[in-house]
């Protein structure tokens, strides 16, 4: 059967891909943003996932308001790096997993999660900057991809409680998927950040730090937090952060399994606007 | 269920939701139209012939020609497609975000160096932090 082995989470600041595919990783600036993956990378090699399923969003780039899907999954074969206005970034195409996903989406539509089912879909920063950070220059992606769109840009978003019971049920349809597979589930977004109106730049090291411990010792309790308290503490585009807790309720300890080990952690201000967090949880 | 009122007290902020996304329908589809090339150098050679073909109002046509981006998102754009200006423009996400604060490109790259903008004061309207600056023109 297929099997969860990690949690993967990370911000996806398009300035960061930009800085990965203008050569500019050895800046200062920049490499104390990238100097946060290197253990990852290194850790994938020896991971070796088949599957990922990747929860991002969308920016305006495949979605715009004449459709907003709540949640979507991608059930294609492939999927290409979208052209967001600065031409496509120079990364390989994503290779879907069509079975498993849309085994996914039938699992969990029928336990009551009304996923929107995509076929065709350009995927923009949102899923291919964390790719780049995770896996850095290739000439193909070394896994099989399986995008996952959140809306967390027109309010009400879904809130946290809901993003964690979906990665529950997103879990045990993954482990009822027959064949032996390694799937790794992605959280993106975040962390603190504010891109819009006089409170732009806004930066909450103490709130970041604390989701990240809560998303690691409580996430049950952190699911509850209202998404208010998203925007109020982290920033308008800080409520990307309820995406995190999609990948974390996919883990075991949420049906009784033993805690994750925590792989690796990472936390730095400033990446562009943002503040880049980033973490990797294993299950025992 | 309307969103909870607490979204209307943080200052400094628009929240992007139903109502916004009604009045700024049109704005938001002529940014998501500077996507394609052909569609940016129309819009550069003539301003205002191009916003002439959008049902957009005056005041958000006026807004786009001014890059004004606070008067953009209070008559119902959302950042993510304002971008696409910033981007036919050639400006950076940082120069967007910046020129909607009142500081310099200067000044608000250092305060991100040197740790971004506090929260402190600035969670709540009638706070004292330095994000509640244009609440008047909420």
């Amino acid at each position: 059967m297929a099997r969860i082995t990690a949690s993967v989470y990370s911000s996806h600041i398009p300035a960061v891909g930009a800085a990965f595919d203008l050569g500019k990783t050895h800046e200062p600036y920049w490499q104390k943003v990238f100097s946060g993956y290197d253990f990852s990378k290194q850790w994938e090699k020896e991971q070796k996932p088949d599957v990922i399923f990747l929860v991002y969003n969308d920016h305006a780039t495949a979605f715009s308001l004449s459709m907003i899907p709540t949640f979507a999954i991608m059930t294609g074969p492939e999927f290409q790096p979208a052209d967001e206005g600065y031409g496509r970034r120079p990364v390989p195409p994503v290779i879907g997993h069509p079975e498993l996903a849309s085994h996914i989406a039938s699992e969990v539509i029928q336990k009551d999660f009304d996923l929107t089912i995509v076929n065709e879909i350009d995927v923009d920063h949102g899923l291919t900057v964390p790719m780049t950070c995770m896996f850095g220059k290739v000439d193909a992606w070394p896994c099989k991809v399986i995008p996952f769109a959140v809306n967390v840009v027109q309010h009400p978003v879904p809130s946290g409680a809901r993003c964690f019971a979906l990665g529950q049920a997103i879990r045990a349809a993954i482990e009822s998927y027959p064949e032996d597979i390694n799937v790794q589930v992605w959280g993106t977004g975040g962390m603190s950040h504010q891109l819009q109106g006089p409170r732009a730049g806004l930066i909450n090291r103490d709130w970041d730090n604390e989701f990240l411990d809560r998303l690691i010792d409580d996430p049950e309790g952190l699911s509850k937090m209202p998404n208010i308290d998203y925007v109020r503490e982290a920033g308008s585009e800080g409520i990307e952060l309820v995406m995190w807790l999609i990948a974390r309720g996919a883990m075991a300890d949420t049906r009784g399994g033993p805690k994750p080990k925590v792989a690796h952690r990472f936390y730095h201000v400033p990446a562009s606007n943002t503040a880049v967090g980033h973490l990797i949880l294993e299950n025992a | 269920m309307s969103l909870d009122k607490e979204f209307k007290e943080i200052p400094g902020t628009i929240i992007f939701d139903a109502e916004q996304s009604r009045k700024g329908y049109w704005l938001n589809q002529f940014c998501m139209s500077l996507m394609k090339a052909e569609n940016r150098e129309r819009f550069k050679a003539n301003e205002r012939a191009y916003l002439d073909e959008w049902k957009m109002t005056e005041d958000q046509k006026q807004a786009v020609m001014a890059r004004d981006l606070n008067a953009m998102m209070a008559l119902g754009g959302n950042i993510y497609f304002l971008s696409k200006i910033g981007a036919t423009d050639g400006k950076s996400f940082q120069q967007m975000a910046g020129s909607m604060t009142g500081m310099s490109e200067e000044a608000y790259r250092d305060m991100m160096i040197n740790g971004g903008r506090s929260i402190e004061g600035n969670r709540r309207i009638g706070e004292h932090g330095d994000a509640q600056r244009t609440n008047k023109d909420k």
